[in-house]
């Protein structure tokens, strides 16, 4: 029998149905590359007895004739989404030791949809990091490496969602659930070779999602190709009344819209994209991009949205500022680590400076500050202002008959691990300069991936779409990804 | 607009978080580096423009003010780092 492993979730699904092999056989095969994959911390913690009872509880229903849309599908988990039973920490330590009493809703329409959880995926603290070194656990490492005799350089997964990006492309599960802010699943999706897709804000209920910036949160797949996002995406959505901020909308069959014809399509090129010091290999994969989109039959026009520049700065006022009052709530009292003052205020302050990590720290009191008494006005006041007009600068391109937005997914590919941003936390915020603009607007994105650069690493497309319309992006990506091909690793040096 | 020490020690405190002194000059930069970079916000004029408070018109869900979940003690403080009975103990407040 080939690796079970190697099969997409379309295939597994088809494999499952012809009775080819049980989803004990499938769940097996992803517990024994997880065990190969360990030097890849890409788990905080596998969950094999779970697995393999929800993988026999799968072939029971099959036996049954009962087959879900993900039915014995062995999946990953950020460790952002609360799982009864399992531990969640956020990867953080003052979450270390949290066991959750409910599941979120995001986990419970997958496995009510027939899906396996394999265990925890590693994230940044909180999700806040773009290369995931700020997890309290060793960090997760790039199944990718740089081409080259012996160059062995161990580099970033990208973040926060790095656990999810490296489990993916080492195949260490058949999809992960993930979250983005402001690039959470894009960047890392780029810097592994994978897709990934942030929906439209209000598409997938955040209940039970470990809260960072509530106005940006929002929770999607990493997939190995346009279809499997496809076919997860669709069991992530839907209603929820436990989050008011989730649209009642009926969810589209969004694998149907993979492979669509785009003639006629207008695809929109954002020439404020075209950065100062843009490497001249991204600007090449995006005319690839683009080139390859006309051949499809879609107009390119060239658009300005002219707020871009302020998107980033503007997130670094909205981001913290959300960030400090959603975790006010990890005081040492009701859950999470504890340590002991000379009084409550002592005991809050000594379970924050110990619990929370320094970029944590560091985001916190940004927000704080920019909350703070006299300093709302010209901070926050102004930042959500610059959201409006960010805003308007998208509905200004829809308006004038662009279907999708088409830009690089990162200003750069996979970096080593150390290399960036620990004298200016401003560098590494920087990797996130095309994707933040997405959430900023709460609009889709996806990140398909379309080229590898000079040193064998892959590189990103990134597509925006309407409010909503995430069909488009789904048929826009699989024409992309139909001309380049997929991007597998192809040295498991792991094991 | 920069911070100096003093600010840095105020606004730990009001995050309560503590601080110790070799962290606040390390801190103080972190801070500033950041706050430089979002400086440039102040070069778009945004005179008139509304300040966004919903990235997408929706109104608000309501539902019917009634209790839909409860009798679940054990469950609220089953994470609890200290309890007493069914109570999150504290260090004393009141005198």
């Amino acid at each position: 029998m080939t690796d079970l492993t190697q099969l997409t979730i379309a295939e597994a699904l088809d494999g499952l149905k012809q009775k080819s092999f049980s989803a004990t056989d499938l769940t097996r095969a992803y517990l024994a590359a997880m065990e190969k994959g360990r030097g890849l911390n890409a788990y905080v913690l596998e969950t094999p007895d779970k697995a393999l009872a929800m993988a026999g509880a799968s072939d029971a229903r099959i036996a049954r004739g009962e087959f879900g849309p993900l039915e014995g599908i062995p999946l990953g988990v950020k460790d952002l989404f609360c799982t009864a039973g399992t531990r969640t920490t956020a990867c953080s330590n003052i979450l270390r030791n949290f066991v959750p009493t409910y599941e979120s809703t995001v986990t419970s329409n997958l496995w009510r949809d027939g899906a396996v959880m394999l265990g925890k995926l590693n994230n940044d603290e909180f999700a806040m990091g773009s290369s995931n070194e700020t997890s309290c656990f060793p960090g997760p490492v790039n199944p990718w490496r740089r081409q080259g005799a012996n160059d062995t350089t161990p580099l970033v997964p990208g973040g926060s969602s790095g656990g999810s990006s490296a489990a993916v492309a080492a195949m260490l599960c058949a999809g992960a659930t993930a979250t983005d802010t402001g690039g959470s699943i894009r960047q890392p999706a780029a810097l592994t070779g994978t897709v990934g897709i942030k929906p439209t804000y209000g598409r997938v209920s955040r209940w039970g999602i470990v809260a960072f910036a509530s106005s940006l949160d929002q929770a999607g797949p990493i997939a190995r190709d346009v279809m499997d996002a496809a076919l997860m995406l669709r069991s992530f959505a839907g209603p929820d009344a436990k989050d008011t901020t989730c649209v009642d909308r009926a969810v589209p069959d969004y694998a149907a819209a993979v492979g669509k014809s785009i003639k006629d399509m207008t695809i929109g090129i954002p020439r404020e994209y075209r950065i100062d010091g843009m490497p001249a290999e991204i600007q090449k994969l995006w005319d690839d991009g683009a080139q390859i989109l006309k051949e499809a039959g879609a107009n390119i026009v060239e658009i300005s949205l002219p707020h871009t520049k302020y998107a980033l700065p503007a997130y670094y006022i909205v981001a913290p500022a959300e960030a400090s009052s959603n975790l006010a709530r990890y005081d040492g009292v009701r859950y999470g680590l504890r340590e002991p003052g000379k009084d409550i205020v002592d005991l809050y302050e000594k379970t924050r400076a110990a619990g929370f990590g320094k970029e944590v720290r560091r985001r916190i009191m940004i927000g704080t500050y920019v909350l703070s008494a006299g300093y709302y006005d010209a901070y926050y006041v102004r930042a959500q202002q610059l959201r409006t007009l960010i805003k308007q600068d998208f509905e200004q391109a829809y308006a004038s008959g662009v279907d999708a937005i088409l830009t690089p997914s990162t200003p750069s590919a996979a970096f080593g691990i150390g290399e960036k941003g620990s004298a200016d936390p401003v560098e590494m915020y920087l990797q996130d300069v095309f994707t933040v603009t997405v959430n900023m607007a709460g609009l889709p994105g996806i990140a398909v991936p379309a080229g590898l650069d000079n040193q064998g690493l892959p590189l990103g497309l990134q597509l925006i779409g309407r409010a909503f319309d995430e069909e488009t992006l789904f048929s826009v990506a699989s024409v992309i990804e139909k001309a380049k091909g997929r991007f597998p690793v192809s040295d498991r040096w792991w094991g | 607009m920069s911070v100096d020490q003093a600010t840095v020690r105020r606004i730990a405190h009001l995050a309560r978080i503590a601080v110790t002194e070799e962290e606040v000059p390390h801190l103080q930069g972190e801070l500033n580096a950041i706050l430089a970079f979002v400086e440039q916000l102040n070069e778009v004029d945004v005179s008139g423009v509304e300040p966004m408070t919903s990235v997408t018109p929706m109104a608000m869900k309501k539902r019917q003010d009634v209790v839909t979940d409860g009798g679940i003690p054990e469950q609220i403080i089953a994470n609890a780092p200290e309890r007493e009975g069914h109570f999150f103990a504290v260090p004393k407040v009141v005198e």
